[in-house]
């Protein structure tokens, strides 16, 4: 019929050399030593950064589960972290406000600043860093107090209100920045407990917002709820980043796609590619990085 | 292109099924078209009047496998949501299966254009002066579908740059057409009907050049539709003499 045949391959796939880029060229990453060095594809850096990662490497007792991770978060940026399972996004994430602290086997080495200040210093108080880097969690975690109490307890134990008045107003701004206060207002003594799981996810991030945080950490805050909550944390997300740096952990490629400006894939430990989502999402440059975001991981 | 490499299957297989089908239909489609252009020329140079209504009737399958193939695609597009090359894949194979429809309309042109030409029983050699033009236009067009169908970047800027040719090739029909008309004004009519002709499959190679351009879109990820081909070879294909 005529002279137009189908790849040997038959996959439909593309040259994925020229996909890949040049980067990948030569780094086994399944049986690299840890040692190795490797570079991160992409634009880890960025002019303006709220916080700077810079040869980061943890280990869990004799597991190297990060593996020299050089990250900036910018100013007012949303930054989507992805990956496989085990690829350490989630411990990443958790070195941004020493979460990975209350696990003892857990080393951390490098340098992580928060305005260029080391967060990693003996004398940081680390309960005052996580009230300026503030964390989200994947399954909601509401106090088993009073919608009003969550909301207040961590502006109480920091001193943030002097009155009774001081205080109602930062549980309700905090409330309406999470979009919640229209739900809630007229059961702020019932118990947090009580609310769907996204409401709960929502009050969450009212209690970590009323402490003024300059960065939030979401670890998965969509993974346990329905798509319609889903996509009011979403929203939410886009409103908060007038006001806050957010990085977000998340399984859902589609959602970080949404909601982030630029994306940071994570391989065994490595951080393989950072860029702008929309570069991404359309033209990776790391072969890796193509394969788990077109599904061919594993 | 570098065949040393070979991409990894989904992890869903029925995905990679889905790709492959929308793909081999598409490249299928391609075929039937370029027959088409080929059948709707022949016509025209040897004055074959039944051959030229069979290509004036044969656009509708053609036809019937765009929309199939846009169905497709939309379906691929709403329910696996792909990405990276994926998602270049079935955006180029919507922009690929468009341009196929309007080079089959091309050929139903020239189908009809020759039909008529046949009937007016005045055949002289003017009839045939597209022959070369139109051998150069379906060759053009059967190139750029191989580049698509082996994602051969070097092939596509190759034969993008080939439309300038087809283009010069086109203006001399129609100096020719005018000195012709000329000559025999009482044949104006039939040499219109010629310039017609040519002027379609002029087109035909404009849209074979889409094609190359859809082929550097998938590959290289770079959008470079309304780029002149000087850039076009700077950027993807560095080397090849201007």
């Amino acid at each position: 019929m005529s002279a137009v045949s189908v790849t040997a391959n038959g996959t439909g796939a593309v040259d994925a050399q020229a996909a890949a880029g040049e980067e990948s060229a030569g780094f086994d990453i399944e049986h690299a030593e840890a040692t190795e060095d490797f570079e991160t594809t992409g634009t880890p850096f960025v002019d303006n950064p709220k916080m700077s990662a810079r040869n980061v490497n943890v280990y869990y007792g004799e597991k190297h589960a990060i593996m020299n991770v050089s990250l900036d978060i910018g100013q007012n940026e949303v930054i989507a972290m992805i990956g496989p399972s085990g690829c350490g996004k989630s411990t990443f994430l958790r070195t941004l406000n020493r979460m990975n602290d209350i696990i003892p086997i857990c080393r951390v080495e490098g340098n992580i600043t928060l305005d260029e200040e080391d967060i990693y210093t003996s004398g940081q108080d680390t309960v005052l860093l996580r009230a300026r880097v503030g964390m989200v969690f994947q399954k909601p975690n509401p106090f088993p107090k009073s919608i009003y109490e969550n909301v207040a307890y961590g502006a109480r134990i920091h001193g943030l209100a002097q009155s009774k008045a001081e205080m109602d107003e930062i549980v309700e701004n905090s409330l309406r920045r999470a979009s919640l206060f229209d739900e809630v207002k007229d059961n702020l003594d019932k118990p947090g407990t009580g609310l769907s799981g996204g409401q709960q996810q929502r009050l969450c991030i009212a209690r970590a917002i009323a402490v003024s945080p300059e960065v939030i950490l979401m670890d998965e805050p969509c993974s346990a709820l329905d798509p319609i909550a889903t996509a009011r944390i979403e929203e939410l997300i886009d409103e908060l980043k007038e006001k806050f740096t957010i990085a977000i952990v998340t399984h859902s490629m589609q959602q970080a796609a949404r909601v982030s400006q630029r994306t940071a894939y994570f391989h065994l430990g490595r951080l393989i590619e950072v860029g702008e989502t929309k570069d991404v999402f359309t033209m990776p440059r790391h072969q890796l990085t193509e394969n788990y975001i077109t599904g061919r991981f594993g | 292109m570098d065949d040393s490499f070979t991409m990894g299957q989904h992890t869903s297989q029925q995905f990679d099924r889905e790709l492959e089908a929308v793909r081999t239909k598409a490249l299928t489609m391609g075929g039937l078209v370029e027959a088409q252009c080929e059948k709707a020329i022949e016509a025209l140079v040897k004055g074959d009047g039944a051959l030229a209504e069979a290509v004036a009737l044969g656009d509708l399958p053609i036809n019937a496998l765009e929309v199939e193939i846009s169905a497709e695609c939309m379906d691929i597009l709403a329910r696996r949501q792909p990405a990276a090359s994926d998602l270049r894949m079935i955006l180029s194979v919507i922009r690929l299966v468009a341009d196929l429809e309007r080079v089959g309309d091309e050929a139903e042109k020239i189908g009809r254009l020759a039909a008529a030409l046949a009937d007016s029983r005045t055949r002289s050699d003017f009839v045939s002066s597209p022959r070369h033009l139109g051998s150069s236009v379906v060759s053009m067009l059967r190139d750029a579908l191989d580049a698509f169908a082996r994602l051969d970047v070097e092939a596509a800027v190759a034969v993008a740059a080939r439309d300038a040719d087809i283009d010069q090739e086109f203006e001399s029909v129609t100096r020719l057409m005018l000195t012709h008309v000329m000559e025999e004004p009482q044949q104006v009519k039939n040499m219109l009907r010629v310039n017609w002709c040519a002027r379609a499959m002029e087109r035909i190679g404009d849209h074979a050049e889409n094609i190359c351009e859809e082929v550097i879109f998938l590959v290289r990820g770079s959008d470079v539709r309304h780029l002149s081909i000087e850039e076009i070879q700077a950027r993807f294909a560095p080397g090849t003499p201007a």
